[in-house]
This record gives C-alpha cells, structure tokens and sequence, in this order.
C-alpha cells in the first residue's frame, strides 16, 4: 500500500505546509490586497483535505479530529460576534471598528476587520473540513461522548 | 494624530437594544457548541431567549406610540450601511417571535428527551437558538439583503430541526427534504427579486428603496421585482398554492419544533410581505392593487375554504391543525387584501392571536402525542379525561381557533369582518363566517375524540410534567386573556397599520 502512488504522497507532503502558509497570507494580507477570510478559509482546508484525499480519511483526522473542526466552527462566529460586542462595550455601536483606537478611527477600522477576517477564517475552514469530512465518511463523525 | 480625532459620546446599553435583540441569541448558538454539555445548553438557550423577550418588550414599550428607532450597525449611516429598524410593526412581531421562542424552551426540556435522541440535544438547541435568531433578524432589520441573509439562517436551521423528528417517524427526512427544496426556491424568488429592486434603485436600504421606487415610478423591472418577492415569500408563508411543504414538515417535525415553527415562521414571512408591499412599495403602486384583488383575494378565500376542508377529513391531529395553519394564513392575507387600516390591524393582530393559538394547540398536541406515541385520532381516545389540564388547553386553543366571543381568535375574525364591511364587501364577510363553521366541524372533532369517546382500559395517561404543563397553561390562558385585554395586541396592530399605510412616509423617523 505504501508503495502506491509515491509520487502524489511525496509532493502533497511537500505541498500542505506551502498551502497553509499561503492560506495565512491571504488571511493577514486581505486587507491591502485580494483576499480576506473566506479565500484563506478556503485554502487552509484544501490543505487537509489534499491530505485526507492522499493518505486516507483516518489519516486526516489524526491531524484534525472531527471534534476540533465542529468547535472551530462555532469559535469563528464567536470571535466575529464578539469583536462587535468588544466595540459595544467601548461605548461603540456594534461592530464600528472605530472603537479599538479612538483617536485614529483607520487604524481601529485595520484592526477590527483584522479580527473579524479571523473569525470567517477560522469558521469557512471548519466548515470546508467537516463536509468534507461528512462526505468523505459515511458514518456520523461525531461519537456520543464527543458532545 | 489628533488631527483626525473624533469625539465621541459613549453608547449606553438602552442605546444597544435593537442589535443585542439579535446578537444575544446569535452569539449564544455557538456559545452552545463550544461548551457541548446538553443540560447547559439548554440552560444558555433559555437565558439568551429570556434576554431577548425582555428587550422585545423594552422595544415595544418604546416605539408603541408610533416613533421609530434606528441602530447603525458599525456606525455607518444608511442607505451605505446596515440599518436596524424598529417601529410598532416589527416591535409587535419581535414580542411574539422571542415570547414563543422563550415559552417554548422549558416545554422543550422534556418533550426533546423524550423524542431526540440524547447525542443530539446540543446540536438541538444550538440550531433552534439559530433559527429563533433569523427570524428575529428577519424582523428588526431595515436592510432588504440583510432579511435575506436572516431568512437563509432560519430556513436552514428549520431544515435540520425538522428532519430531527426522524428518530420516531422517518418520514420527517423526506418532509424536511421537501421544505428545504421548497424554502430554497422561495428564498431565491426573493433574492432575484431584491436583484431587481437593486438594479432599478441602486440601494438596499428599505426606506430609501422606498423613495427612490416613489421617484421613478413603476416600470417593468420594479413590477417584476415586486412579482418575484411576494412569490417567493409567499412561499415561506404558506400562502394557498405554494402551502405544500407545511403539512408534512408541521407534522413529522418533533413537538417543540412544531409549536415553534406554527407559531413564528410563517408570521415571520406575513411581516417581511407586509413590509415590502406597503413600506417598500407604496401603498398606491399600482400594480400592486390589481395583484391584492386579483391573486391575493381568490387565493385567500380559496386557503380558507379547501384547507379548512382538508382539515376536516384529516385523521392525525397534528397534520389537521397543519391544514388549519393554511386557512388561517388566509385570513391574514385577505386583512392585507382589504387595503384598509382596519384590514391591515386585523391581519396584524391575527398574526399575533394565530401564533398564541396555534402555539397553545400544538403544545396540548405534544403533550398527548408523549403518551399516545403517535398524533392519530384513534389513539387518542378520551385522553382529555384522563389529561384534564391538556384537555383544557385543547379546549381553550380549539375555541380560539374557531373565533368564539371571549377569545384571542375573535377580536382577529370581528376586526377582520369590520374591515370587509368597510369596502363594502358583505360577500366576504359572509365567507370569513362561513369558513368558521368549518373550523367548528373540525374542532368538533378534536373534542369528540378526546372527550366523548371512552379512554383505552387501563390507559394511565396523566397530564405532562410541570416543565411541559406551566408553558402551555400559559398560552391557553393568554388564548383568553387577548380576547378581553385588546390594549396590547389590537392597540400596537393599529398604530403598525397606520405606519404602513403611510407608505414609504411611514418609514421616516416621526
């Protein structure tokens, strides 16, 4: 088995960690250029599934266990959502980036949209993951004792 | 630095109330799934709920005498940024959507248990948290891409929560394929819709869609996006032809579900028509008038003829109230019809009187559906003996439901037939007395089954345990209450039809 398609496991291994730099290029660096969370969201899990896809459902899940991805789902919506509750308890509306540096409300607006960015990442990788993970194994991922 | 410095004065939390309706809710699904311990998610479920009723009635008791609140989400002012919009209207819709998502929750506790199976719990409450937050969302935004949005997070949460009845009957699975094929085509009639009006206008905040569809006038792409939306929102409300998934999904769907989604779904799609129809495009758009008259008027009378007719032949008690869900929108679409302020409250306030009803119905439903394993008529014999205070609840949300004098349902239905008379439409008004007999002959026949058969030997039914008992008390007492105390519910009804009858007038700020 392991002598199958050596090449294909050969450059995978050399290309996941290159796609999980780029995806956290595109992540940190969406704001000056193309990009932003959903494309690294994206990007990341086309790393763990090129993975999966390679060396095998089981093997991708050692990696990234199913539970990690179902949490990792919920956590993006709650870094979002908590940014704006961050600006509401500065005295800001909800989600007004203005709030993280209020003498200079550009630099609070960079670091507002930095956070939020991080929380749709964090969310579409997730997700990207565990339908894969849905239909990549026909059995539930989930155990009873994993909730 | 300084010379970009703004001042600022701090926000207070009161100032927050229209973003914290939606957030709290929002925030506490994930929070849910982060924790993933099924009793304290419950208890966040029902925190968040409780929350978010008491800004509702924060909301309300602020815009009840016809002013109107609005947030700026992320301090961008509108038509460029997302607005929230709270006037009598949304207030009145948000009071009952986050009272029946908090009432609903303690008799979810135990009739979950009994019908999910435990490793789902979590993922329960988390999706219904969802859903109760798109159809708030829906509700008090002011930005027509953003009830989109609202309108996918609560379909595609509803989806789920319906196929969850799957453990005791899998035909939930096809039932909540069939709605989700359905929701999805109605979601997408609404978003080309909203494509349109963007093309024509530019904008997507309502109160400017509004002016700027008062300035150009009607022409074929308004027309057409006018078209799409009442169609594809006429679909999530049930409206007569386009009713097909409700049945199904209303009666495979686990209990608590069901008492959710009767009482909150499809009023959350009447109030997104009544915004569109008559804040969006006004009241005088032409072509509006000729569809009222011509599709809505037929269609309306037709939902409470031949579903209540439906109702009357149905041999399962859940799916018979599904078919008188159907009729009854009729009602609310016929009030819209009317073109009057008193057709619009009546609409209004059968919107809210339905929801309690219905809630009320469904609730007594599951509580006997826990002891007879299944919602069939012949297994059901006699059980409002030996269930007295179910009983009484089917008996209150069963009177209701016909309009009796003294119940909810009754100032909707006189309201209504007042409004008819108004137009001088007595045909109608004979109608709306007419389709009430049906719903006596159906009733009927809840009450025959559960009181003048004899129970099973050795049936031990008793009443539900006081988590499941004390919600639907609740509601069968406000069944009565909102039939002598009309102050809040025909009161707000009124000052929201005014507000929408002023048109896109009616969307500034008093």
């Amino acid at each position: 088995m392991h002598h199958h398609h050596i090449i294909l496991r050969v450059v995978t291994k050399m290309l996941v960690g290159t796609i999980i730099l780029f995806a956290f290029y595109v992540q940190f660096h969406g704001d000056f250029s193309p990009g932003g969370g959903f494309q690294a969201g994206v990007i990341m899990a086309v790393a763990f599934i090129l993975y999966g896809i390679v060396f095998g459902l089981n093997k991708a899940k050692q990696v990234f266990p199913a539970w990690v991805v179902h949490k990792l789902v919920a956590l993006g919506v709650l870094v979002y959502a908590g940014t704006g509750v961050a600006s509401m308890l500065l005295g800001y509306n909800y989600l007004d980036y203005g709030a993280f540096n209020p003498h200079h409300p550009s630099h609070g607006q960079h670091w507002g949209i930095l956070a939020v960015e991080l929380g749709v990442g964090i969310t579409v990788t997730g997700v990207m993951v565990a339908i894969y993970y849905a239909f990549a194994g026909r059995p539930p991922p989930m155990k009873d004792e994993d909730w | 630095m300084s010379a970009t410095e703004v001042h600022h004065v701090a926000k207070t939390l009161m100032d927050h109330l229209p973003i914290l309706q939606v957030v709290i809710p929002l925030m506490s699904a994930p929070l849910i799934v982060m924790i993933g311990n099924r009793n304290l998610a419950w208890l966040i479920a029902f925190a968040a709920s409780a929350a978010s009723f008491v800004i509702a009635c924060l909301l309300l008791s602020d815009v009840i005498d016809g002013s109107v609140i609005s947030y700026h989400i992320g301090g961008w002012a509108p038509p460029l940024g997302i607005e929230y919009r709270i006037d009598a209207l949304n207030a009145l819709v948000l009071l009952l959507i986050s009272g029946i998502g908090t009432i609903v929750l303690p008799y979810a506790y135990t009739s979950v248990k009994a019908e999910i199976p435990q490793r789902l719990h979590t993922l329960f409450y988390a999706l219904y948290m969802l859903c109760l937050t798109g159809l708030l969302g829906m509700v008090a935004t002011g930005d027509a891409f953003n009830v989109f949005v609202f309108l996918e997070i609560s379909s595609l949460s509803t989806y789920v929560l319906v196929s969850l009845g799957a453990n005791k009957d899998t035909r939930a699975l096809t039932a909540a394929y069939d709605y989700l094929i359905m929701g999805t085509i109605g979601a997408t009639f609404f978003v080309i819709g909203l494509g349109m009006l963007y093309m024509a206008t530019g904008t997507l905040n309502m109160a400017d869609l509004a002016d700027r569809i008062a300035e150009q006038g009607a022409n074929r792409t308004v027309q057409a996006a006018f078209t799409f939306i009442v169609v594809g929102m006429g679909l999530k409300a049930a409206m007569y032809p386009l009713h097909h998934w409700l049945p199904n999904a209303y009666t495979y769907a686990p209990s608590a579900v069901t008492t959710f989604l009767a009482a909150t779904a499809t009023k959350a799609a009447i109030y997104v028509l009544l915004r569109f129809m008559f804040s969006v495009f006004n009241p005088g758009f032409h072509f509006e008038d000729w569809t009222l008259y011509l599709i809505f008027i037929p269609f309306a009378l037709l939902a409470m003829f031949a579903a209540s007719f439906v109702a009357v032949f149905q041999t399962n008690l859940k799916r018979m109230l599904a078919f008188s869900s159907i009729a009854q929108i009729g009602y609310m679409l016929l009030g819209i019809a009317m073109l009057n302020a008193t057709g619009l409250s009546a609409s209004i306030v059968h919107l809210v009187n339905h929801g309690i009803t219905k809630a009320a119905l469904f609730m007594g439903a599951g509580a006997l559906i826990l002891y007879s394993g299944s919602a069939f008529f012949d297994n059901l014999n006699g059980l409002g003996r030996k269930m007295p205070l179910t009983g009484a609840t089917m008996v209150a949300g069963g009177l209701s439901l016909i309009g009796v004098p003294g119940t909810a349902g009754f100032i909707s239905k006189w309201v209504l037939v007042q409004a008819a008379f108004e137009n001088g439409w007595w045909i109608i008004a004979v109608a709306i007395m007419l389709s009430s007999l049906l719903a006596v002959i159906y009733v009927w026949r809840m009450f025959e089954v559960l009181y003048l058969t004899a129970p099973d030997e050795g049936c031990t039914a008793t009443d539900p345990p006081l988590p499941m008992l004390i919600p639907m008390l609740i509601l069968a007492v406000s069944c009565i209450w909102f039939g002598f105390d009309t102050e809040l519910t025909l009161g707000s009804a009124q000052v929201a039809a005014d507000g929408l009858l002023a048109g896109s007038a009616g969307m500034m700020a008093h």
